[in-house]
């Protein structure tokens, strides 16, 4: 390595020596002509565009669809680190459902005192109509993302959780599925935990939370907003590996109590509705009243037992970032044990105390909007203008609560194919996790995002991340 | 259980517009090669008459004064002001795969947007004369790619048939039009039917439909208009002639019946069709006149289409 890296790199150590987990791979890097691999990259780039893995970008050309780069160095965590990793993830996941089911219920943790109730009931996350509902089989957050980040050897910590709709799984998938066609020598020399049946797992998830009145065989379908959104391969992809029914808006009616969906045969009902359709736009009768995307009454439905939505509507608070700053104290509360995940050290601008420290200390934070996400309206100190962070202290003192910030983090690196070779570059991790009746199931690794640019630290594919291929090594 | 109606409708449509933008470039092709050999009176006579035959007179006359060669296959083939160019049915045709992506194989839908990938980027300019040939058999090669993938890789379910009810419905009706239009550049007075006739004009239709060949192997090299009608339209082994794509469409439907067990009005409508069809011979058909008979197959196959539309439930 030509440059040593200021922080964190997973695949060498500080002296230049190969970590342990990387040492295969190394080894067969070393045996590799170079030029043939870059070969390999471009070929990659032809198979993602053939098969169509491709996102829209919203504000750019309508309708235009891009590619998320991949990278062809896999991202590699030993077995030891994934044990540790996903006994915290399922902690956190357990104190996130107890969290949720509590908040639209009881309420102990703010009769506790342990979380402002204005954070609750001046969330604009918070639905109100949820308050009492019980979703069948008593899960909320049937389908979790955990953005982890990792500065270094034992230290990953929780970036962001993600309980409304977490995507990126499809790319996980191909990812691995690319990498099996590119270099299935190296499959047949290290043993990677195979991640291929998430699908079969999501399907048996979901029909395990049917509400009563479904058959043996619950009928589960993927709600897509349609060809036009960005995540919409996504949903193909899954209603198609799930072999469920890919259905939008117009599709669906309430029909003698029960959601069904127009068939060639007349309308069916539905067990099961995987939406990957926004709180606001599933039911214009309950929200935002001009929504073509939901279906008229799907509320009513549910409130009557008479469907499963997943995730359940108003999982979104858990999102919030305000309310993250306080899942620490949500993850002793319910599980009375004390976190195994950090969390980032977290200001939250609305405490006045936390505010001053914050504009004082602008220029090395990053500071984000409570309810932002995909990279959008934030701000990262140490790379930008004066005249930028100016112009954001404005905002944030307009409306504080609207800000949390931390501190910037030196994010964990692993190379990247460059032209000029390996060269390290900054990534995060979002393992997927399945919550049912049965258990919550945690697909080894996830989807490795990689900030492409050179020092930069912003990983999401709206600006300019890329992926890469996730391996947990077997044992 | 059916399938969602709103995916049976992407299935028929996207089959309808590949076996469009395919019989739009046989058109072309056949129009092309009666052009080089003609004088430039003729030609423009010959290029009208490709642009009528699929209905774009109107929307050609809006944008284009004159029928020169290059100007009319630019237009169907990649004009923006045209809506149904190639290219826009190649994109049509891939959107409404992209929405029922989860009804096609692998196979199916990675051949589509490779076609459409392939057409795009060859289509983005004007076409010349010296590439049209190349770009022409690229569009019959990427939509036979198509079609082998459906035959190779699909499920014969209520996808399948409904992939093919929608390609023979369009072929039926594309045949149709070809025929109707021809017929009448080429006899402008019913006095001239059966009379001797250009050898090479009528050899352009039926190039126009692939038939070329296999008519003059089974005719022995004979031009003659009633024989070329005959085949055309009742010929139950030419995969393009009417009666050919009737029968499909009805053993498609028939498909559907037997998957969903109990028949629609679509199947009445195309039983009384076919009967028709199976009940008529050439020189009745000429002596009731020809331009009647297709203006009627026209309408009566819409009303199939319609009804299909309707008994399956495309539309909420």
């Amino acid at each position: 390595m030509s440059k040593k890296p200021t922080c964190y790199d997973e695949m060498y150590g500080p002296d230049g020596a190969v970590r342990p987990g990387y040492a295969g791979y190394c080894e067969w890097y070393g045996q590799q002509d170079v030029n043939v691999l870059r070969r390999k990259g471009k070929e990659a780039e032809g198979f993602f565009r053939t098969t169509g893995i491709t996102f829209n970008v919203y504000g750019d050309d309508a309708g235009e669809e891009r590619l998320i780069p991949f990278d062809m160095v896999p991202r590699i965590i030993t077995a030891a680190e994934w044990r540790k990793l996903s006994r915290g993830i399922e902690q956190r996941v357990r104190a996130l459902n107890a969290f949720l089911h509590d908040i639209y219920h009881r309420q102990e943790i703010v009769r506790a005192g342990r979380v402002p109730e204005r954070l609750i009931a001046r969330n604009a996350a918070f639905l109100p109509q949820m308050v009492g509902l019980k979703p069948p089989g008593g899960v909320y957050t049937h389908i979790v993302g955990i953005d982890l980040v990792r500065t270094g050897p034992d230290d990953f910590m929780v970036l962001e959780d993600n309980a409304r709709t977490p995507s990126g799984v499809s790319y996980m998938l191909e990812n691995r599925e690319t990498m099996m066609a590119m270099f299935p020598e190296l499959f047949s020399r290290l043993s990677v935990c195979p991640v291929q049946d998430y699908p079969r797992r999501l399907a048996s998830s979901l029909a395990a939370c049917a509400p009563s009145c479904a058959g043996e065989r619950p009928v589960v379908a993927v709600l897509t907003p349609g060809i036009y959104n960005s995540a919409y391969f996504e949903h193909a992809f899954l209603a198609d590996q799930m072999g469920a029914e890919l259905v939008e808006g117009s599709d669906l009616r309430v029909v003698d109590g029960r959601v069904a969906m127009r068939t060639t045969q007349g309308y069916q009902p539905i067990d099961v509705l995987y939406r990957r359709v926004d709180d606001e736009y599933l039911d214009p009768l309950t929200f935002n009243p001009t929504s073509m995307l939901g279906v008229p009454g799907i509320m009513d439905v549910y409130r009557a037992g008479g469907i499963t939505i997943a995730n359940a509507p108003g999982t979104g608070i858990a999102d919030d970032k305000a309310i993250y700053s306080f899942m620490p104290e949500i993850v002793e509360f319910y599980t009375g044990e004390k976190p195994l995940l950090q969390n980032v050290p977290t200001w939250r601008c609305s405490e006045k105390d936390s505010l001053d420290y914050v504009l004082d200390h602008l220029a090395e934070l990053v500071v984000k909007e409570v309810h932002g996400s995909g990279g959008y309206g934030m701000l990262i100190g140490p790379t930008s203008s004066k005249k930028e962070i100016e112009t954001f202290a404005a905002k944030l003192r307009a409306k504080p609560y609207n800000y949390i910030a931390q501190p910037t983090l030196a994010l964990s690196t692993v190379p990247i194919m460059t032209k000029a070779g390996l060269a390290p570059r900054h990534v995060d991790l979002r393992p997927f996790v399945l919550v049912s009746p049965k258990g919550i199931e945690i697909t080894p690794g996830g989807l490795t995002r990689v900030a492409l640019k050179q020092g930069s630290l912003v990983v999401n594919s709206s600006q300019g991340g890329g992926t890469k291929d996730s391996w947990v090594l077997e044992d | 259980m059916g399938m969602l109606g709103r995916t049976a409708k992407g299935v028929f449509w996207m089959a309808r517009y590949l076996e469009r933008a395919e019989n739009m470039a046989r058109l072309l092709d056949a129009g092309h090669r009666m052009a080089l050999t003609r004088d430039a009176v003729i030609s423009q006579n010959e290029w009208r008459s490709v642009v009528e035959t699929v209905g774009q007179t109107a929307a050609y006359k809006q944008s284009h004064g004159t029928y020169t060669g290059i100007q009319v296959w630019n237009f169907l083939l990649r004009e923006k002001g045209n809506a149904q160019s190639v290219l826009a049915m190649i994109e049509s045709a891939r959107t409404s795969a992209r929405s029922v992506r989860t009804a096609l194989t692998r196979e199916v839908w990675e051949a589509i947007n490779e076609s459409w990938m392939t057409l795009s980027a060859m289509l983005a300019k004007p076409v010349r004369e010296v590439s049209l040939g190349e770009v022409l058999a690229t569009i019959r090669r990427q939509a036979t790619l198509v079609r082998g993938a459906v035959e190779g890789s699909m499920l014969r379910n209520e996808n399948f048939n409904f992939f093919r009810i929608g390609t023979f419905i369009e072929r039926g009706d594309n045949t149709a039009r070809i025929l109707d239009v021809k017929y009448y550049v080429l006899l402008p007075s019913l006095a001239w039917v059966g009379s001797s006739l250009d050898n090479v004009q009528w050899d352009s239709v039926l190039r126009s439909v692939s038939g070329e060949r296999a008519y003059r192997w089974l005719n022995a090299g004979a031009m003659d208009p009633r024989g070329i009608a005959q085949f055309m339209i009742l010929d139950r082994r030419f995969p393009r002639s009417l009666a050919f794509s009737m029968d499909k469409v009805r053993s498609n439907l028939a498909g559907l019946a037997h998957q969903y067990g109990q028949e629609t009005s679509a199947h009445e409508q195309v039983r009384a069709s076919g009967s028709q069809l199976h009940g008529l011979s050439i020189d009745g058909i000429f002596d009731d006149g020809l331009h009647e008979f297709l203006t009627q197959f026209i309408a009566c196959n819409r009303q199939v289409a319609q009804a299909i539309e309707r008994d399956y439930r495309f539309y909420a």
